[in-house]
């Protein structure tokens, strides 16, 4: 057996420490972590942790403040970006987040998200779309596809009855105070890579005070699509990306 | 010839998901027989294929894996 290569200065992967050591109450398999990890590396990365404020939604990552060693700020259902308009009008140096789910960004939170994204607020929102409520139990959402069951939707989605699915996200990029606003993923390591520099671009536009960076980031949810981890992200990438395809909606011009 | 790495696993952080083993290119990680704490499967190394890509890592929703890699 060759040499122990478990020493310090061979070191190229590990938690960073804006992140808590708690364990994650979220199921097997769910996106949320790895997009809560990326967060904490862009803020770890930019040296800003005493800087950032986030705010928590309510839906499964209700708890986020468990897990970023940041300042956090939970919301009531849906607001947290007026929370965050807030916390940024009275702190304006500060770097604020906010991390919503698709039933608190795009269904109760609606009014709040686009209204607080038409005025520029100077935040950054991070949307995790898993087109269905998953804390709840796995009721339609506004996000969730056409034909896709769930537990209010027994027999699939019927846009008659039940309306399209939301592209919330290409709705905000038409807002004049929407800076930046991009769709990424998290389920394989070049997506994951992808995903991060958006949300570091993001973050960083903070500084430039032009308006609302929103990063949309199409996630899983192994137990209440009632699979695997494994095949979950396999039926993200055959049915949710046609859908929700991935990249940049609206970059900034170059001036 | 690559690099030669090594990956820690955190096993009572671990739930099992197997994200990471589909995400390894040398097929360096396989679930274990055995369960922690929790109940369970999580993720080993069973053989010395691992380049410390960090791939598995960069995936891992809990965060639980380490990597190192030969300098």
């Amino acid at each position: 057996m060759s040499e122990n290569l478990i020493k310090p200065e061979n070191l190229v992967y590990k938690k960073t420490d804006v992140m808590t050591d708690r364990i994650l109450h979220y199921c097997p398999g769910c996106a949320h972590g790895t997009a809560h990890r990326l967060l904490a590396e862009v803020i770890d990365e930019m040296g800003i942790q005493n800087e950032t404020i986030g705010v928590a939604p309510v839906g499964c990552s209700v708890l986020a403040y468990y897990y970023f060693n940041v300042d956090m700020q939970e919301a009531a259902h849906g607001r947290a970006p007026a929370v965050a308009t807030g916390i940024k009008r009275v702190f304006p140096e500060k770097f604020v987040f906010t991390y919503q789910g698709d039933g608190d960004l795009a269904a109760i939170g609606t009014a709040e998200t686009i209204h607080a994204i038409n005025r520029g607020e100077n935040i950054l929102v991070v949307f995790i779309n898993n087109g269905i409520y998953g804390m709840t139990g796995g009721q339609m959402a506004p996000t969730t596809l056409q034909g896709m069951k769930s537990s209010t939707s027994p027999f699939g989605r019927d846009v008659k009855t039940m309306g399209s699915p939301l592209k919330i996200t290409e709705l905000i990029a038409q807002l004049p105070g929407a800076y930046f606003v991009t769709r990424q993923a998290v389920h394989k390591p070049a997506n994951v890579r992808k995903a991060k520099k958006a949300i570091k671009k993001a973050m960083e536009y903070q500084k430039l005070n032009k308006g609302t960076c929103f990063v949309e980031i199409v996630a899983n949810c192994p137990s209440n699509w009632k699979m695997t981890p494994v095949q979950s992200n396999q039926w993200m990438e055959e049915n949710m990306f046609p859908f929700y395809p991935l990249g940049d909606i609206k970059v900034p011009e170059e001036n | 010839m690559a690099k030669r790495g090594d990956v820690v696993i955190d096993i009572e952080k671990c739930k099992g998901c197997e994200v990471c083993i589909s995400a390894c290119p040398q097929n360096v990680l396989a679930v274990a027989s055995e369960v922690n704490n929790k109940g369970y499967h999580y993720a080993v190394k069973v053989n010395e294929g691992c380049t410390g890509c960090a791939n598995c890592a960069i995936v891992c929703p809990d965060a639980v894996i380490t990597v190192y890699r030969e300098k």
